[in-house]
């Protein structure tokens, strides 16, 4: 009686914290539109989003509600199971990859310990990338599903794309697995205790950052959606809620992948002065502010520089860069 | 500790449990929005709206046209690379208990890859031109 007491507690205690985390991050993911939205506008010189509320802050609850009223049409000849789908795949796959990310010690709540991360899987990383290559899915298969020419070319350039850029993120990040003897997000925070590990990695980092950015498809890496050449790519027929989905999947990327940036290089959560989780947040928008900065700067590539930059000059490095490290690793020893 | 409150259906682990119930409260969210989408949205199907947007054109001929070879080519490239890169991350984790006998292993491993790559470079496998 009093074990399933205590069960049941835990249990409240866990669906709170996990409502308050996804809560925070589907907020911050809403609010990253406005801030993207505000600081390209200051960028280009013109002022963005201001007739919603003081600043345009209520802009994106007035984006919700628009999206939610819009028609959510299926083209004809469209692979309807699919089609309806592929933005549920994109946006649960970027939601679930959140789950690994460590926001702070463990908490003590009467007497009982809570974990500030929703899962310390001891292969957390490789969960990262499990969901980050089931994201392709969502892209291929909406692209492929809605019939059009725009929408189709959008999901093979898009496919074609993840997969290419997904061979440096994941090799970037074998020196960090070799620093930190462990898959485990957790660990990985615990084993930067003196120093982050861009200081160590400097090259992976940047290996990494610009992997990442090709994964989220931003500019200059944003050829899956190019405006001018295909409509919108692969959610070119995408109106709605599922649009909505799409577009709350590609913020909720950025979120995250600063959130791992941060976890594997910048130290996670630690920080002086500050409560954990505040560190985690400035560094998550100091990495989304700098992501927006390159779409406010850059061109974008064209396909054969992309991939040119994809597999002959970023693999080669991540390989090398793994021997550099495994000798000078085994050298300290 | 008590039986139920510890082990793999414990609440108060960040163990797969966990995992489990976040994986449903996201479900549930992005169910309630496709829901709350389906109830409030306006439905006023006409021919003119389902046709697929080609820019004002009528669509002609199928629109799952054959892919351009490069494409192809790239996702098998992907598959060797990352098998083999799940190869490499699993020597990362206990690098340091293999020592240096297991380093030299791997580098021939990778600088294998590294041959294999630049043969693909070289055989023009990489460039992105119509064949």
């Amino acid at each position: 009686m009093l074990n399933m007491l205590l069960w049941i507690a835990g249990f409240i205690i866990l669906l709170v914290k996990l409502m308050i985390i996804l809560g925070v991050l589907l907020f911050f993911a809403g609010y990253l539109v406005w801030v993207e939205r505000k600081f390209l506008a200051r960028l280009q010189i013109r002022y963005g989003p201001n007739r919603a509320g003081p600043y345009g802050l209520l802009q994106p609850l007035a984006d919700i509600v628009k999206m939610l009223v819009k028609e959510d049409t299926v083209p004809d000849g469209a692979d309807r199971a699919f089609f309806l789908i592929a933005p549920a795949v994109v946006a649960a796959t970027a939601i679930l990859m959140f789950s690994v990310v460590p926001f702070g010690k463990d908490l003590t709540l009467w007497g009982q310990k809570v974990p500030l991360v929703v899962t310390d899987l001891n292969i957390g990383l490789l969960f990262v990338f499990a969901m980050s290559s089931l994201g392709v899915y969502g892209v291929a298969l909406g692209g492929w599903a809605s019939n059009s020419k725009y929408g189709l070319l959008g999901g093979i350039r898009g496919a074609a794309q993840m997969i290419s850029y997904e061979l440096p993120l994941g090799l970037s990040l074998v020196p960090i697995v070799m620093m930190a003897h462990s898959f485990s997000m957790v660990k990985i925070v615990a084993a930067q205790q003196k120093y982050p590990f861009i200081l160590f990695q400097p090259l992976a980092f940047m290996i990494f950052a610009i992997s990442s950015m090709a994964e989220s498809k931003r500019i200059p890496f944003d050829l899956p959606e190019a405006e001018n050449e295909l409509v919108a790519g692969y959610h070119t027929e995408y109106s709605g809620m599922r649009f909505g989905l799409f577009f709350l999947g590609e913020y909720v990327h950025i979120m995250v992948f600063g959130a791992i940036m941060s976890v594997l290089f910048l130290g996670g959560w630690r920080g002086p002065f500050l409560p954990p989780v505040v560190w985690l947040l400035i560094k998550i928008l100091a990495v989304a502010l700098f992501m927006i900065w390159v779409r406010g700067t850059l061109p974008r590539l064209r396909y054969d520089q992309l991939m040119a930059l994809g597999w002959k000059v970023l693999i080669p490095l991540a390989l090398i860069n793994i021997l550099a490290t495994g000798a000078v690793g085994l050298m300290i020893n | 500790m008590h039986p139920i409150a510890s082990g793999a259906m414990s609440p108060y682990h960040a163990g797969v449990f966990s995992l489990a119930v976040y994986t449903i409260l996201v479900m549930l969210f992005i169910a309630s929005q496709l829901f709350l989408a389906a109830w409030l949205g306006e439905k006023k199907k006409t021919e003119e709206k389902s046709r697929p947007y080609e820019c004002g054109m009528i669509p002609s001929g199928s629109a799952r046209f054959r892919y351009p070879v490069p494409f192809y080519k790239v996702a098998i490239f992907f598959l060797i690379f990352d098998v083999e890169g799940a190869f490499i991350l699993t020597w990362a984790v206990v690098y340091r208990l293999m020592g240096v006998a297991g380093f030299i292993q791997m580098s021939f491993f990778i600088v294998l890859l590294l041959a294999g790559l630049f043969y693909i470079w070289k055989q023009g496998g990489l460039d992105w031109k119509e064949v």
